[in-house]
């Protein structure tokens, strides 16, 4: 049978580096396609072109056999393809159906919007495929799982055959990916076929009907989920074994670090972001935070930093309260952040990698005497740096905005390591990063937690919690649902907390140390 | 996600910056209700009355005359003042505040015109009528800025394009009659959008600079015109366009009280009112207006549905820029009658404000360019009542106006979140 | 061998060729070559006697075209410079009187660069730290005004005393007039171009007021008073000459906001809340409080130039039209890509223009307003880099030029 989609020969260049190498591909009808490669490997690159917000160097794109050109999104979405990106491409102040209805409106004569017809047929859309949504919601006042809805009713809406979804999972819960799972297997049995990016190894082998494997831009192997072997998967993925365990030892934790008693933050929306919560970090351990995005973590890493209020409650480290202090007294006290969103925060994206480094500490001996920068201190401090820490940049005095992901990480990983700290705060610290950045850092982790440092890990990728942490807390809505061993509860455990379903977790089972997922 | 019903308000401290705006604006209003209070009411006697005349000098329509004691209008709006500084000091009106803040200030004028009138009379009929003429540019100042701020394209040079509108229909106007001087003027300012558009739009210029030097472009040119040309004696027949004279509209305008103040105009307020419906239709509720909001809110949604984003944003500024130049024609065809270097007087800066304050809609930029109006005429009034406060004085208010707007409204109210970003592709 | 050698001469050429055009020196050099040739056009498109010119042949046309172009430029150059051969002629005979006329152009061009520098350093300070302050024609009025009045006001006070203080004097009402929309910004998000903007209008009015009314001469109307002997600004030559110490605090200003901006911690916080906020504040730095005080230090630089001015050139303030320093402010900081060190050769690029542009107009009749139409140009050129590489061939620069000369478009901190 002749697949749906094909593609032959697929090459894309950008300055520096060859995304897509003649790459081949053939989607069939009804089939769950999924493209399975880490960070950076060229899925989305590959997936964009073929949605025609790139055009390919060299190659051909071919439905049902015949070639088509694709200039831009319009002719993929004539094509019949649709694509529900990693971001979701939604108008957060627009309701549901002015999105959904976007670039296809329903319209009367003179160009007048015609809402109530496009308003019924999303519904019909929704209840075809079990996706029950309110036409009429703010998309900013949904959570990120409906939203994700609306972004699939918006390309059924555009009549697509070919679904294209990009990490569609890195914002649920395990239980709402067990949910997107039902509804793709749904729109496949009502003819559609669907192309799926991501780089979780156990979605692959839940779901695909078969698997692609691309590392950097080359198509490296196939597989079926039955035949498939994840440790070879992995391997195939990164280019080498990889260690699909990290090796750690017990914790032996030594003294509250951090200490939070009922802590409240409310946005300026009047919205209650972190609910009345409470919990201890000791030195040399690693307390992890596991939850969706959007449930307070943000809010609460930001209230710790010093970049947000509290309205109630106290935050003591080390002893000192530090509620509602400024950043720079909390990181004098030896405390460090990895932030959230490395380059909006982390990071002056266009001063040098050299001034990055001492970002939070220029002012202080030897960097700068009294109001005098030393710009030779801060040299050697960047040139140190850079070898200790295996930065690839050209120079310390590049910006750093020149610098791959996973540099730029290590930069700030290096300046917050390179002072003696005692209380490290992590948040997403392998977001979209190489396996080996990530790698990398989860090592460095676990040897400051083995030095005797508290650490604070929020993350939304559950195996990283899972895998780094000692304790975990779940975090729903705001509040402390648990806090449990990491060592003995499961991941459906974790997920239903997560959802906000209070679980009893067995503490007499003791499983051994498993072989856990490749932490990506 | 929960509301803070359940907590007990008192503790909570919003955020500090709503806590100074909300306590700025109740302060205004107390001090309004105070000045109210203790200048005009103590310094008017019981008996005098004051006799508000509706009929605007030179109507045909006459409309019955509103008497009614000085004192006891006074002290009433006082009252209704304080009320209002109260009650937005400890609690806020939020997201009303602007409109409470508009009623205050008509409070106060209201107040300040039955004072100064107190014992005799005042034609307010007169001055509203004015106030709407006043009105004009900064209202389609703000249109103009909304056409383009909506699709993402931030446009400062609103105020450069008036000018160059101006001059045009000036020239044209004095050559060619008023009509081709309104659509010559109308032109030039789509034309110097263009540019704009380029600047920003294709070559990713920053937007604010890119008006800055549109700006220094413009007010350089018309200077130089004037000097090099219109001043010569020679050339001076191209400098007197003469005016639009008001036509009143047949059944509406013998409307008591409304009629002579809102239906008696030149073609520039219809017109007004025309694009104010017009822009609210069209960005609302057609496909046309739901593509460019989109555009403005999250343009790689919009591409990533097919949509133009740059071929819209250029539309949108070119169609602002058209506004832009009527606007600037409305000095010299519909005012003064001629041209000179300091007509436009910052009216294109304080159409932008007229546009944040109106929260980027049609109708509020009405509302809004008619309170700056209002400023403005009162400002002149003032000095006819034999109010003893200099001139220049008084004709910083709309400036200061602007400024005490911007600080109470902005934040509160969120502008097109794509705004002033130039659109890359190929970033994803 | 021949052979080799020759190839190595052309690459040598080659090469050459190839760095100066990726510069974007040249970049800036053609910016303004270009913007000179529209301008010139301009010129002779508006004066008579070119068209009756062109009524007589194409030929005459062109021909006059060009020389009334030429003459336009050289009295302009004149005007600004000098003519240098009646300064070298004057140096060698070394009579003092033909002294002064030779150099005069030149130096009365330093005159009026002066309040350009400062100004432009004032601009280019808020700029980098992400402030956008278009008020800088209001706050230099207020420093004008004030520095005026303690001018006059003050008797028997000595020059070392009375200079300072009424600079002082200036400097504090121009940083007020920056304090208000600095701290509007910060605490209430409110866009500052627009408060800035609104501010001149204010000051406007206010200098108005003040000049005709409370500051008025008693025997001159429209006018105040002149500022007292002791309060004028040291000058080193004398009439026709009019350089005064002004220009040497103006380059000391450049100076000294150079080296904090790039060897002080004070300026490294500054940028980088101009460059990212947000970062800054994770990084310990008090962006809100940043932000304030750049504005503020922006309107009192801004104020001491108008000092400047009135202390130095002036001597007494006049009704008047809007001298455009404010908006050519901006031009220069954003031409010195905000650097301050710059700045001293942008704005002397525009106070030369400007003094020569008086002589021009003497000469050929075009107004000096064509000085703000060739900024415009020149900065349509320098902002938009593309359109002068595409006019000219040249290419692309090797790491991509940010096109947008400031970071930042007054975000709410």
């Amino acid at each position: 049978m002749e697949p749906i989609l094909e593609l032959r020969g697929i090459t894309k260049r950008f300055p520096g580096v060859l995304a897509n190498d003649h790459i081949d591909l053939q989607l069939h009808k009804g089939e769950i396609l999924a493209l399975l490669g880490e960070n950076g490997a060229g899925k989305t690159t590959l997936m964009n072109i073929l949605y025609g917000l790139y055009s390919p160097d060299e190659g051909e794109i071919l439905i049902n056999g015949k070639k088509i050109d694709i200039q831009n999104p319009t002719d993929a979405i004539h094509a019949g393809i649709g694509m529900v990106h990693q971001h979701f491409m939604l108008i957060p102040v627009f309701n549901v159906t002015e999105n959904v209805m976007l670039g296809n409106e329903y319209t009367k004569t003179g160009g007048f919007l015609d809402k109530p017809k496009a308003a019924k047929q999303v519904l019909d859309i929704s209840d075809q495929y079990n996706l029950h949504i309110d036409p009429n919601a703010i998309i900013e006042d949904l959570p990120i799982g409906l939203q994700q809805r609306v972004e699939i009713i918006k390309i059924l809406f555009h009549e697509a055959e070919i679904l294209i979804m990009d990490e569609p999972s890195a914002v649920l819960t395990p239980q709402e990916v067990e949910e997107l799972f039902k509804i793709m297997h749904s729109l496949i049995d009502k003819g559609k076929s669907i192309i799926f990016i991501t780089h979780k190894l156990r979605e692959v082998m839940e779901c695909a009907d078969r698997i692609v494997v691309i590392r950097a831009g080359k198509v490296v192997g196939e597989a079926t989920p039955e035949k498939a072997d994840p440790e070879k998967l992995a391997a195939m993925m990164v280019g080498r074994p990889v260690e699909l365990k990290v090796e750690k030892e017990l914790a032996k934790p030594d003294g509250t670090v951090l200490e939070v008693e009922n802590l409240t933050v409310v946005n300026k929306n009047k919205i209650i972001e972190v609910d009345d919560i409470s919990f201890k970090v000791s030195a040399g351990e690693i307390l992890g935070i596991a939850g969706v995005q959007g449930n307070g973590q943000t809010e609460l890493v930001r209230c710790l930093t010093g970049l947000m209020k509290a309205q109630l409650g106290k935050i003591t480290i080390l002893g000192t309260e530090t509620t509602n202090r400024d950043p720079r007294t909390i990181t004098e006290l030896g405390v460090a952040h990895i932030p959230e969103n490395r380059q909006k925060d982390g990071l002056v994206l266009k001063i040098p990698v050299q001034d990055n480094l001492v970002l939070n500490t220029y002012y202080q001996e030897p960097f700068a005497k009294g109001i005098i920068l030393q710009p030779e201190k801060i040299h050697q401090n960047a040139e140190k740096l850079i070898k200790n820490f295996d930065i690839r940049t050209p120079s310390s005095m590049v910006p750093v905005s020149g610098l791959s992901g996973g540099n730029q990480q290590k930069v700030i990983v290096a300046r917050e390591f390179s002072r003696p700290i005692k209380l490290l705060i992590a948040s997403q610290p392998t977001r979209g990063l190489d396996v080996g950045s990530i790698e990398y850092i989860h090592r460095r982790l676990i040897e400051k937690r083995d030095g005797g440092c508290a650490i604070l890990l929020v993350s939304t990728e559950l195996d990283e919690v899972m895998q780094l942490s000692d304790q975990i807390a779940v975090m729903y809505r705001g509040k402390i649902i648990a806090i449990v061993d990491a060592e003995i509860v499961t991941k459906e455990e974790l997920g239903l907390l997560m959802a906000g379903i209070e679980t009893e977790i067995d503490t007499e089972r003791r499983k051994p140390r498993r072989v856990h997922e490749i932490v990506t | 996600m929960e509301t803070a019903t359940k907590i007990n308000k008192k503790i909570f401290r919003r955020a500090e910056k709503e806590k100074t705006r909300q306590h700025i604006i109740g302060i205004i209003f107390l001090a309004i209700a105070a000045f109210i209070w203790f200048v005009l009411a103590r310094t008017t006697s019981p008996e005098a009355d004051t006799l508000f005349v509706m009929t605007p000098g030179g109507s045909t329509v006459v409309s019955p005359d509103l008497k009614f004691n000085s004192l006891l209008m006074i002290n009433i709006l006082a009252v209704l003042s304080l009320g209002c500084g109260i009650f937005q000091y400890f609690k806020g009106f939020g997201k009303y505040t602007n409109f409470v803040l508009v009623l205050v200030g008509i409070m106060l004028t209201t107040s300040f015109l039955a004072w100064g009138a107190r014992g005799g009379s005042i034609n307010v009929g007169g001055m509203l009528r004015i106030m709407l003429m006043r009105s004009i540019p900064i209202v389609l100042g703000a249109l103009s800025g909304i056409l383009s701020e909506r699709a993402g394209v931030i446009n400062i040079a609103i105020e450069g394009m008036m000018i160059t509108g101006a001059l045009v229909g000036a020239m044209v106007g004095s050559l060619y009659g008023l009509w081709a001087g309104a659509i010559a003027a109308t032109i030039a300012g789509g034309l110097i959008s263009i540019v704009h558009g380029i600047l920003s739009i294709k070559y990713k210029v920053d937007q604010i600079i890119s008006g800055t030097i549109i700006n220094i472009f413009t007010i350089g040119i018309t200077s130089y015109i004037v000097t090099k040309i219109l001043q010569e004696r020679e050339w001076q027949y191209l400098n007197e366009s003469g005016i639009f004279m008001p036509t009143g509209i047949p059944l509406l305008s013998k409307i008591p009280y409304i009629g002579p103040i809102l239906f008696n105009h030149n073609p520039y307020v219809y017109t007004m009112y025309i694009l104010v419906f017009v822009l609210t239709i069209a960005l609302f509720f057609t496909k046309w207006g739901l593509r460019l909001r989109a555009v403005g809110e999250h343009p790689k949604a919009a591409d990533t549905l097919g949509i133009n984003v740059f071929g819209i944003r250029y539309v949108a500024v070119v169609l602002g820029g058209l506004l832009a130049g009527f606007a600037g024609s409305y000095f010299s065809l519909g005012s003064a009658g001629y041209f000179n270097q300091s007509m436009t007087a910052g009216r294109g800066f304080i159409g932008l404000a007229a546009m944040i304050f109106g929260n980027w809609t049609p109708v509020g930029a009405l509302g809004a360019g008619l309170l700056f109006g209002f400023a403005e005429t009162l400002a002149t009034n003032l000095g006819l009542l034999g109010v003893p406060i200099p001139s220049d004085i008084l004709l910083m208010v709309p400036y200061i106006l602007t400024i005490i707007v911007l600080a109470g409204v902005v934040g509160r109210s969120r502008g097109p979140a794509a705004s002033g970003v130039p659109y890359e592709k190929e970033s994803l | 061998m021949e052979e080799k050698k020759d190839s190595g001469k052309k690459n040598f050429l080659k090469i050459f060729y190839e760095e100066i055009s990726r510069s974007s020196v040249t970049i800036i050099i053609l910016a303004i070559v270009t913007g000179l040739i529209l301008g010139g056009i301009l010129a002779a498109a508006t004066t008579k006697e070119i068209y009756e010119a062109f009524d007589e042949s194409f030929k005459t046309g062109i021909t006059e075209s060009l020389k009334f172009i030429w003459k336009t430029y050289s009295s302009l150059f004149l005007g600004s410079f000098g003519n240098p051969k009646k300064m070298i002629a004057s140096l060698s005979s070394g009579e003092s009187a033909e002294m002064r006329k030779a150099f005069k152009p030149f130096l009365e061009s330093l005159v009026v660069t002066t309040p350009y520098l400062i100004t432009g350093v004032a601009i280019a300070l808020g700029f980098q730290a992400g402030v956008l302050n278009m008020g800088g024609e209001g706050q230099l009025y207020m420093g004008s005004i004030i520095a005026g009045w303690a001018g006059w006001t003050f008797k028997g006070l000595s020059p070392i005393i009375h200079v300072p203080l009424a600079l002082m004097v200036g400097v504090l009402a121009g940083a007020l007039w920056g304090l208000i929309p600095g701290w509007l910004k910060a605490k209430t998000g409110s866009h500052e171009v627009i408060t800035t903007i609104m501010m001149n209008y204010i000051a406007f009015s206010l200098s108005q007021y003040l000049i005709t009314g409370p500051f008025v001469d008693p025997n001159e109307a429209f006018k105040t008073p002149f500022i007292e002997e002791s309060a004028h600004l040291f000058r080193f030559f004398e009439d026709p000459l009019r350089l005064h110490i002004g220009f040497i605090i103006a380059i000391l200003v450049a100076v000294i906001a150079w080296y904090v901006l790039y060897k002080t911690t004070w300026g490294f916080e500054l940028r980088n809340v101009g460059l990212n906020p947000h970062a800054s504040k994770y990084a310990g730095i008090n962006s809100a409080l940043v932000t304030i005080l750049a504005m503020t230090v922006s309107g009192a630089l801004a104020g001491l130039a108008g000092a400047v001015e009135m202390l130095g050139v002036n001597f007494r303030a006049v009704q008047s039209l809007t001298t455009g320093y404010g908006w050519d402010a901006i031009a220069i900081a954003l031409l010195a890509k905000n650097h301050p060190l710059v700045v001293i050769i942008t704005s002397m690029l525009f106070g030369f223009m400007r003094q020569g542009s008086r002589v021009m107009q003497i000469n050929t009749g075009i107004p000096i307003d064509i000085i703000s139409i060739l900024q415009a140009f020149i900065l349509f050129f320098i902002a938009a880099p593309s359109i002068i590489r595409t006019i000219y061939r040249l290419k692309e620069p090797k790491q991509t030029e940010p096109s947008s000369l400031i970071s930042g478009s007054g975000e709410k901190i």
